[in-house]
């Protein structure tokens, strides 16, 4: 044994070589500058999105339709788009999604069909958003004659975000330790009685998180919406599902809404954005702010959820 | 007596590999059997099959016959959901579910069709007390079962088993994750629960076998070697095998 540092008589201790303390300290410093790197660019663009924007936040914001005059300009179409778009997606991709996660996870049998289908999910999960778009456009736009509504941008998101959806099903249901199914089936239970109550609640705090993770994607979403025709410019809202009237029975429902056009917050800042005039740019950026506290709300939803469930539930 | 299992030629296959070979036992009713074997000799397997646990197992198959009171339970009718009620397991790392003591014990009654919460409650109290765990656990029945010590969560598995009062018990190494008191404890319970069930037991420990049963199985590499009175496989071993492994010389 020539190699002093693997010398197990000598007792004095053998400093490493200078060339890879260097590299150990380099790659630290490395580390440091990159990370530092990420958090002043995002500092420096959310400062500077709340000096030219923070102006603009206020009740009239929320309450206008978008204007000639930047200063009259409000988001409530934008808004309100986005409510009924996320509404319908998550209605749409929620039951489908984890239906299907949970049917290729524990139904379905391990064969070629399934690895095959297995395999395109996730390449699916990875396709570009405008994809959808044209997708969307091709098949609910044109051939299902839905026209720019809601009810086709739901529809087109809702197919966005089911890849991620079902991958998110089945990556939680994979983290309940087989030993669980065994207690449940060696009692007598039957498959579904199994999903039903085992499974599906154990893995409902990593679905949901898979879930909101999945919808502030969906909420920031420009591309496919604009792909389908979305507006840029509205000054109405869709109907609204429930109207209330002075005459009997009062209360009225409607899904009429469903079929009507629609903008969303981030086509109504890309289309502020695109504007000349200085005003509209503060319009852009009070809409970035309410969009970024928006996916920030679900994100931080999403980290409590999985937060709460992972201190509930340990094997 | 009409034996409660009557084993012929059972061989199982995980895919190629066959890890049982044509196993011939029959198992009677009100009676604790040991099954001993060095590891990987296929006595977990073996046990598995009985109750069809092992079904969940992708490129899992048996050949042979397993009859449970004359009804073959690898046919091609049997209602595997009311075999596996009948045949209760308890496995060899405590398994309980995510939830309430309670509701650990009321689930299998849950799915089972007992609806009413009288007869629940009152099976869950029976139960618990049958499993010894009554007296530790009475005043927290809320209480999630994770938090209960590894002794105490595998008696409770015990108990969720006695609630939807099975015939036969299949226990897989139910001790090798226990200290030796919860160990006691545990085989304390076998020996009472032999008035009423018919108990198979797997266990890595010689002693333990000896100590609480009535009939033993020597598994070697997928055959069963000897199968005999407990006190005649560790007194007057017929095999060499046998002997070998019962006086520790190999396993």
């Amino acid at each position: 044994m020539n190699n002093p540092a693997l010398s197990k008589i000598n007792s004095s201790f053998v400093r490493k070589s200078g060339v890879n303390r260097r590299l150990d300290s380099g790659f630290r410093i490395l580390g440091i500058a990159s990370t530092a790197f990420g958090l002043v660019v995002l500092l420096v663009l959310i400062i500077d999105i709340f000096l030219d924007g923070a102006d603009r936040i206020k009740w009239d914001f929320f309450v206008s339709f978008p204007s000639r005059k930047p200063e009259l300009a409000g988001i409530l179409s934008a808004w309100v788009g986005t409510v009924w778009i996320m509404v319908l997606t998550a209605l749409i991709a929620l039951p489908l999604g984890i239906g299907a996660g949970i049917y290729l996870e524990e139904y379905a049998r391990k064969n070629y069909l399934t690895n095959f289908i297995e395999i395109n999910i996730a390449n699916l999960a990875g396709v570009p958003s405008v994809i959808y778009g044209l997708l969307g456009l091709g098949l609910f736009v044109r051939y299902f004659n839905l026209d720019r509504s809601v009810l086709a941008g739901g529809l087109t998101l809702a197919l966005l975000i089911l890849p991620v959806i079902i991958l998110s099903t089945r990556e939680a249901l994979r983290a309940i330790p087989s030993s669980i199914r065994e207690a449940s089936y060696a009692l007598g239970a039957t498959k579904w009685q199994t999903v039903q109550h085992q499974l599906f609640p154990a893995a409902l705090g990593n679905i949901m998180t898979g879930v909101i993770l999945a919808m502030s994607r969906a909420a920031g979403e420009t591309a496919p919406l604009i792909t389908i025709g979305a507006l840029t410019y509205i000054a109405f809202l869709p109907q609204s599902p429930v109207a209330f009237s002075g005459g009997f029975p009062f209360i009225h429902f409607s899904l009429q809404g469903l079929f009507d056009p629609f903008t969303v917050l981030p086509i109504q800042i890309f289309n502020w954005v695109s504007r000349p005039q200085k005003g509209f740019f503060a319009d852009a950026a009070a809409g970035i702010i309410v969009l970024l506290g928006l996916t920030l709300i679900m994100n931080a939803i999403a980290i409590l959820l999985r937060h709460h469930y992972q201190k509930k539930v340990r094997w | 007596m009409d034996p409660t299992f009557k084993i012929h030629g059972l061989s199982a296959f995980y895919g190629a590999k066959e890890v049982l070979k044509g196993i011939n036992i029959n198992i009677l009713p009100n009676s604790v059997t040991a099954i001993i074997g060095p590891s990987g000799c296929g006595k977990s397997t073996f046990i598995r099959s009985l109750n069809r646990i092992n079904d969940l197992i992708l490129n899992f198959h048996t050949a042979g016959k397993v009859f449970y009171h004359n009804q073959d339970i690898y046919a091609k009718d049997v209602d595997v959901f009311d075999l596996r009620r009948r045949i209760g397991m308890v496995f060899q790392k405590p398994n309980p579910f995510p939830k309430s003591i309670y509701d650990n014990i009321a689930y299998g009654l849950r799915i089972h069709d007992f609806t009413t919460r009288e007869m629940i409650d009152e099976i869950v109290q029976k139960s618990l007390k049958k499993a010894a765990l009554w007296d530790e656990v009475k005043d927290s029945l809320k209480q999630n079962a994770l938090t209960l010590s590894g002794g105490q969560q595998q008696r409770l598995c015990i108990a969720r088993t006695l609630a939807i009062e099975p015939e036969v018990i299949l226990f897989d190494e139910p001790c090798s994750a226990l200290d030796p008191i919860s160990t006691a404890k545990i085989e304390e319970l076998i020996h009472q629960l032999k008035q009423n069930y018919t108990i198979i037991i797997v266990t890595h420990n010689m002693q333990q076998a000896a100590r609480v049963s009535d009939y033993a199985g020597f598994f070697l590499l997928g055959e069963l070697i000897e199968f005999d009175k407990t006190e005649v496989i560790f007194k007057a071993p017929k095999d060499k095998r046998t002997e070998d492994y019962i006086t520790g010389r190999f396993g």
